[in-house]
């Protein structure tokens, strides 16, 4: 029962498939899509912590941190595009995203 | 040690839980606060592991923060959620297939994996235990870290001042304050002399 540093890998694990799934499926709505990224860095944030305590080793934590500021600044850039791109087109869904035709 | 793995279980189940439901729930709005109960879940996750400031760093930042930002936008939206679920059931085949990959081949990669011995000795800032984890990382971060540390805050003016220029507009119709067009208001411009002959009006 004793908790090791493989249980928290799997548990990031199957959180970081969870961020894929949702990904999968909710292919339309792109708010939930930035969630499903936030899920994702979450499941990074809890394996580099779980490094850090099981092999003593502070640095695991500053990374995290670095990924913290990343993924507050990508929450805010991805939202500003989602309400700029609502704004001008009054829909959000991502496959009405083509107005670069690229 | 018995409370830290009950403890353990309950944060994990709970995450796993809240985090399918951030997915899977009808209601944006619920998928939000249910993203904010996994943050709460992980930060004690790394209460468990010692990382309390990382702990109370993701509940001040997800929740306080990002969270909050997800939800005015999920507010602000006036956008028929139910039409975006479209779909979502001819996608599920695909994405339970592929979760379901990744989740075996993860498993397998980490239950089939050891640390290398020597690896362990080649530790960069190796963490006292007679000062606290917040000390810990303040004596890292601003010494051997500085430079990531001063890209980060880069990185965060970056990101508001893109957040800003996006969503700055210019609305038709609004009075707004204009310095420059009242710093070159003339008295010329702004008062007219009338010679007005008595009882007969301009």
């Amino acid at each position: 029962m004793d908790v090791g540093l493989q249980h928290y890998l799997i548990l990031a694990a199957i959180l970081f498939t969870i961020g894929v799934f949702g990904i999968f499926l909710n292919r339309k709505n792109v708010i939930i899509i930035l969630m499903s990224v936030e899920l994702m860095l979450l499941a990074v944030n809890i394996n580099f912590v779980a490094f850090s305590y099981f092999l003593q080793d502070i640095t695991g934590q500053i990374f995290s941190i670095m990924i913290l500021t990343v993924a507050a600044a990508e929450a805010a850039v991805g939202l500003a595009i989602v309400v700029v791109y609502y704004r001008n087109r009054g829909s959000i869904a991502v496959e009405d995203i083509n107005m670069m035709k690229g | 040690m018995l409370w830290a793995s009950i403890f353990f279980y309950i944060f994990a189940f709970v995450l796993i839980t809240s985090a399918f439901m951030v997915i899977s729930a009808r209601n944006p709005v619920h998928a939000v606060l249910f993203l904010i109960l996994a943050f709460f879940n992980a930060g004690g996750l790394f209460l468990l592991l010692g990382a309390e400031f990382l702990a109370l760093m993701l509940i001040i930042v997800y929740v306080g923060a990002v969270a909050v930002l997800f939800l005015f936008v999920v507010m602000m939206l006036d956008v028929d959620f139910a039409e975006l679920r479209a779909g979502f059931t001819k996608y599920m085949p695909v994405g339970a297939f592929i979760g379901i990959l990744l989740v075996v081949e993860l498993a397998l990669i980490i239950t089939q994996w050891r640390f290398n011995p020597p690896s362990t000795n080649v530790q960069s800032a190796q963490s006292a235990s007679d000062i606290t984890n917040t000390e810990a990382i303040g004596r890292v971060l601003y010494t051997d870290y500085v430079y990531a540390f001063e890209i980060a805050g880069l990185i965060l003016l970056v990101a508001m001042i893109g957040a800003i220029v996006l969503t700055l507009r210019q609305k038709e119709g609004v009075k707004r304050q204009d310095v420059a067009a009242q710093v070159a208001r003339r008295p010329e411009d702004g008062v007219e002399i009338c010679q007005v002959e008595p009882g007969s009006g301009l």
